[in-house]
């Protein structure tokens, strides 16, 4: 037989492509099948987020964070909410933080599903993004119900959360938290144990602890390969330190425990949600000092001052004192950090938005390198890649 | 107890890095070191490595501009150490044409948040593998998150039909951008009031507004 000389094939994955999961231009170098390498353009979604911050007051900066990672807004207001408090010194009332606890895991389940149910469509089974999506319209009903909005909720608050709950709602919460484990059963009855899902991402992407670290991983990346790290647990913020749940690792770091952790996120998820109901205690949901949180409109009928203080918070806004912070928070992605730095005006100085997910994609071409042009696909899934956050 | 830990650290650091930092810290539970910028890979190196810090994940590189300032910019490092569960955070300052040293060698991450830096503020990093812009578009000129380029940015892109492709205009606004001045007469304003110049000691000094 004559020998043939292969020149590689240079192929452009995306930017419009459905297992890309979103606007993401993927160059692949492939010797036939194979990835030789990768390079991920970015930025095809970069809307200056962190320049339009520097122009805002900070809490017209709040909504900014719901456009970031579009899957899980509010774990994001988390982080820009205690990074604004930690630099004011201001803690928010009780009840908030169970507030904010409940969405945070609301929001961890609504992201889980989708990062889920989108491999499970990238690796060929269609039925459980149908089941995903149901559930995803109910968690969306609930944001609909605290905030106004179904997905740019701008609930959580420096100081606190918008409004309180309307009543009804935490029942209703409680009601579907018991349905939903059904859910995970589903999925797990149908994708757990398939020979073809199991085929697709058991060995897919193997990462150790040392490569995890020297990649930056955080979130359910880092936790499959071993490192029980959880910022909830490691590092607790709100009230996570008096919650009972548990961190589930995997060991190999490879797509299938990627996906084994998430499952077993969700579970905790519940668990924190249960634990959140039963706890809730009353009182006020933002802190009572009116130079940070607005009045009621029920005060500005009547007090001239809530109505001066209505009109400087909603023009000029609170001023921070000087300082820099880096707060983190265990977004469902990973470690989503804010660094902001105030010069002791109304507006933040500078803010850095670190996503756990720009560091993820990173190491796309360093775990797919020498797997098949489908692993790619699904090690980018399990990455649980969302653009928005990305390109900021 | 995380206090305790962090003042633990940084008097550590300073006893085997004292030559090399400038100031070290501690603000808001959080610490942070003013580095030499010839020391920068030796000190971050040093924290990965030595036994009491393993500060193994570099979370995060940013910029951050002080036109005023000289130098002009802050390069911020955060890392952090999971096997001790602490933070650090390191800041060089950098010169408008300095250059920085990449520590892509060190830790693989630093690779896109280094190209991020370059792309944004334009600071330049000696040694990367693959500097190239990252989050702007293709052909994009200039460094967004510096202070002095406008929020709207210089160009904007929009499809010619005609041309069937897509072209760069010069930004029109069809209302001027609206930068509104929030900031109270009564706490800390620094310019002078329409009218209040006219007292004679302090005329010649603001611009007004």
């Amino acid at each position: 037989m004559s020998e043939h000389r292969i020149k590689n094939m240079t192929l452009n994955f995306g930017p419009q492509h459905p297992a890309a999961h979103g606007v993401l231009r993927l160059v692949l170098e492939m010797d036939g099948e194979v990835v030789e390498r990768a390079d991920p353009h970015v930025g095809l979604l970069h809307r200056g987020t962190e320049k339009l911050i520097e122009s805002k007051t900070y809490l017209q900066a709040v909504p900014y964070f719901d456009r970031l990672d579009y899957v899980a807004p509010m774990n994001q207001e988390h982080a820009f909410a205690l990074a604004v408090e930690n630099l004011l010194g201001i803690e928010a009332p009780l009840r908030a933080q169970y507030i904010r606890v409940l969405f945070g895991e609301i929001s961890r389940i609504g992201n889980h599903i989708l990062g889920i149910c989108s491999l499970i469509l990238d690796v060929g089974a269609f039925t459980p993004f149908f089941w995903g999506f149901e559930e995803r319209e109910m968690i969306f009903e609930f944001y609909e119900r605290a905030s106004g909005a179904r997905m740019h909720a701008a609930y959580f608050r420096p100081g606190g959360v918008a409004n309180d709950l309307p009543p009804d709602l935490l029942r209703d919460i409680g009601e579907w938290n018991k349905k939903f484990p059904k859910f995970i059963d589903n999925i797990e009855g149908l994708i757990t144990e398939n020979r073809i899902f199991k085929q697709r991402t058991v060995d897919i992407g193997p990462i150790t602890p040392a490569e995890a670290f020297d990649w930056g991983f955080t979130g359910p990346m880092l936790r499959a390969t071993g490192v029980a790290w959880d910022l909830r647990r490691n590092r607790p913020y709100e009230v996570y330190d008096e919650l009972d749940f548990a961190i589930p690792v995997g060991t190999t770091g490879d797509c299938y425990e990627r996906y084994l952790v998430r499952m077993a996120e969700m579970r905790e998820s519940v668990k924190i949600i249960d634990q959140c109901l039963a706890r809730m205690p009353d009182g006020p949901v933002k802190i009572p000092d009116s130079k940070i949180s607005p009045p009621t409109r029920n005060e500005m009928k009547s007090s001239m001052e809530a109505l001066i203080h209505h009109f400087k918070l909603h023009t000029e806004g609170y001023h921070v004192p000087a300082g820099e912070t880096y707060t983190a928070i265990e977004a469902p992605k990973g470690e989503f950090g804010v660094y902001l730095v105030s010069d002791g005006s109304n507006k933040p100085y500078r803010c850095k938005i670190r996503t756990p997910g720009f560091a993820h994609l990173q190491a796309l071409e360093y775990v797919s390198r020498g797997h098949l042009l489908a692993d790619a696909v699904a090690n980018l899934a399990t990455m649980d890649i969302v653009f928005g956050e990305i390109d900021r | 107890m995380d206090q305790q830990a962090l003042k633990e650290l940084a008097a550590h650091l300073d006893a085997t890095l004292g030559d090399y930092l400038q100031s070290s810290n501690i603000a808001l539970g959080e610490l942070t070191l003013e580095i030499r910028i010839e020391a920068l890979e030796r000190i971050i190196k040093f924290l990965r490595d030595d036994s009491a810090c393993r500060f193994e994940m570099l979370i995060d590189i940013c910029g951050v501009d002080y036109p005023e300032r000289e130098p002009r910019f802050d390069v911020v490092y955060n890392l952090l150490s999971v096997s001790n569960n602490l933070r650090i955070r390191l800041k060089v300052g950098v010169e408008e044409e300095g250059a920085v040293p990449s520590v892509t060698a060190l830790h693989s991450t630093a690779g896109w948040f280094e190209r991020e830096v370059w792309d944004l503020f334009g600071i330049y990093f000696t040694d990367h593998p693959d500097l190239r812009r990252i989050l702007t578009d293709y052909g994009f000129e200039g460094h967004p998150l510096r202070k002095d380029f406008p929020l709207t940015g210089y160009v904007e892109v929009r499809y010619d039909d005609d041309q069937k492709r897509v072209v760069q205009e010069p930004v029109s606004l069809t209302q001027e951008f609206r930068s509104f001045d929030f900031m109270s007469p009564w706490e800390g304003a620094e310019y002078i009031l329409p009218g209040d110049d006219k007292t004679g000691e302090t005329s010649g000094e603001g611009e007004g507004s």
